[in-house]
């Protein structure tokens, strides 16, 4: 994990930091000068011991999850629907909206709890249960030690990561899938797929809980497996992207290829719209990577700035491989090019500088490339809007380069140590790769078998399909008794 | 009466209709239709994803008229839609049986 050295407490009592409780201090500091700056650092480290949050910081956390649920609601709506036929647009808005809504009740039921208590190195437990025990007196750490935020804030924010993940995989199956299948296999992946990952890669008791080594063992050995083992993932990129990716891919063998796949014309029917979506993917992915550094300070700037610049990079890498390949740049290359450096960029964002982003960026946006080309004809499936070929391909690519440009030679932030308080350490990029490479690994097996089995079951019991003629028809009408767009 | 059909260009549309007007041909139907002949389509590109379109758009003028007329509506539209490129469309003329105006009930060439 990454942060900041925390100020020395004097300059904390001269910053005047905007919290009730030491905001009296500092102005008491202030008011009577050198001689009592003994006696007020008293004061500060005895308020230190029980730390509030910033309004600052909690304001910024909040906006970010709204930024974040608009990248879910209309975003990823209206990217993926704009690539499906009008026939079925408003199945794909019908999927991703609900899948949000479901996984954001089931979030607050049982998810949170699973996913961000202690438990075991794989799962948490049922303690908070209904967010039992969690008021908006509540706080949780950050990745600065005395720094809080509403556990709420924190609550709301990951919920809509769980959101936005599940809400991806529909996209690997579009315009044939059963409307009740989707809900009932999110339900089913959310739980047994998306809840441990973020338990391993995201679970840790915090900054506070690390004075010394013994209790640094004993946090690490209480942490998520891949957080103990030092996987670097800022915001997600195997939680999220990968996890997702697998998933789809799967789905996509299972549900098997749309009827006059190869044959017929699939053509997007919106460009337009995919380019709003994508659009509202990059502004408010500004929430989903700076965000992840949950405080407001200069780590979630850099996380911000790394998210403009890889974007752009992969955006006219992907644009000047088509005009190579094929002869012209295109609209849907550009949106392409451009989530696919957001997905890159992910797990690296607080990471890495901003030359490494660039690297990502550009690397991103040609490998992705391939990744919808190339490898998907590899791969053989019908993977309709390419949710592997983006998220699986450019999820592993970020993931990986995260080992590479951390490295303080590279520009990056090194590894942090919580018992000294300072960032900057590093194993070797060689070592760290390999620690990527296991959580790459953990995240593609472990969704891989879950997705399996969880299609599996649902298509036993409720079929994975909608029949020929409905698929003919158009999801739109067959599954929803609507249409788009009135003739 | 004739009926005549006129397929061309889109953006030759403005030029045909402004000289039918000048020969008094009064009212024409107007329809988008996609369509080829000679003219070779195009190659879209989504992704991975290539599709070869033969379909070109194309405008279909139709125009209700009297036999008398019918040689300087095809001159007129001749000379207003080609560009001498291929693609320029075609001309079908077809014999009308009946017209009625709905309005007044008038029927043949005085509906017209």
């Amino acid at each position: 994990m990454r942060k900041l050295l925390l100020p020395l407490a004097a300059g904390l009592a001269g910053l005047g930091v905007a919290s009730g409780v030491l905001a009296q201090d500092a102005a008491a500091v202030a008011a009577s000068g050198v001689a009592e700056a003994a006696s007020a650092v008293a004061d500060v480290a005895a308020a230190a011991a029980a730390p509030v949050p910033n309004k600052g910081d909690t304001a910024f956390l909040m906006t970010a999850t709204a930024l974040v649920i608009l990248m879910i609601v209309p975003g990823l709506a209206l990217f993926y629907g704009g690539l499906v036929r009008s026939k079925n647009m408003l199945s794909v808005l019908m999927q991703v909206f609900t899948v949000f809504a479901l996984i954001s009740v089931l979030w607050v039921v049982y998810g949170y709890s699973a996913a961000f208590t202690a438990g075991n190195p794989f799962i948490g437990t049922l303690d908070k249960l209904f967010l039992k025990g969690v008021t908006a007196e509540s706080v949780a750490g950050t990745f600065s030690k005395g720094v809080v935020l509403p556990e709420l804030s924190f609550v709301s924010f990951q919920g809509a990561f769980a959101g936005i993940t599940v809400a991806l995989i529909v996209g690997a199956f579009a315009e044939r899938i059963k409307f009740s299948a989707v809900l009932a296999f999110s339900v089913l992946w959310f739980t047994f797929a998306y809840l441990p990952a973020a338990h391993m890669v995201w679970y840790w008791d915090g900054p506070d809980a690390i004075t010394s080594e013994e209790t640094l063992a004993a946090v690490t050995a209480s942490a998520g497996w891949l957080w103990a083992k030092g996987a670097l993932d800022f915001a997600g990129g195997t939680v999220v992207h990968i996890n997702a990716a697998v998933a789809g891919l799967v789905g996509a063998y299972m549900v098997g290829k749309r009827i006059g796949y190869g044959r017929e014309s699939m053509a997007p029917h919106s460009l337009t719209l995919t380019m709003v979506g994508a659009s509202l993917l990059w502004v408010g992915w500004f929430g989903f990577n700076a965000g992840s550094n949950l405080e407001a300070n200069g780590t979630a700037a850099l996380a911000f700035t790394n998210t403009v610049v890889a974007t752009a990079a992969a955006t006219l890498s992907w644009i000047a491989g088509e005009a190579l390949m094929k002869g012209k740049a295109s609209m849907l290359g550009a949106a392409s090019g451009a989530v696919s450096g957001l997905v890159a960029i992910t797990p690296a964002c607080g990471f890495v500088g901003v030359g490494g982003a660039l690297v990502i960026g550009l690397l991103a946006g040609f490998v992705c490339l391939w990744g919808v080309n190339g490898l998907k004809r590899m791969l053989g499936a019908d993977d309709s809007l390419d949710v592997f070929g983006v998220h699986g391909v450019g999820g592993i690519l970020g993931a990986l380069l995260t080992g590479v440009f951390a490295a303080p030679d590279l520009g990056g932030s090194g590894i942090c140590n919580y018992v000294t308080d300072t960032c900057g350490e590093w194993g070797g990029i060689g070592a760290q790769v390999w620690v990527q490479a296991q959580g790459v690994i953990t995240t593609i097996v472990w969704s891989a078998v879950v997705s399996v089995v969880a299609f599996k079951l649902v298509d036993l019991v409720i079929g994975l399909r909608v029949s020929e003629e409905e698929e003919r028809e158009g999801l739109d009408i067959s599954s929803h008794g609507e249409t788009a767009y009135n003739r | 009466m004739k009926m005549v059909t006129a397929i061309v260009k889109p953006f030759k549309l403005d030029e045909v209709r402004e000289a039918l007007s000048a020969i008094g041909v009064q009212g024409i139907t107007v329809t988008e239709v996609k369509g080829f002949g000679r003219q070779k389509g195009h190659t879209e590109l989504y992704r991975g994803a290539e599709y070869v379109v033969d379909f070109l758009p194309k405008v279909k003028i139709e125009a209700a008229v009297d036999d008398e007329v019918v040689e300087r509506v095809i001159e007129a539209i001749e000379g207003s839609a080609r560009t001498g490129k291929i693609g320029d469309g075609k001309i079908f003329v077809c014999p009308l049986e009946q017209v009625v105006r709905i309005r007044t009930g008038e029927t043949g060439p005085d509906a017209l």
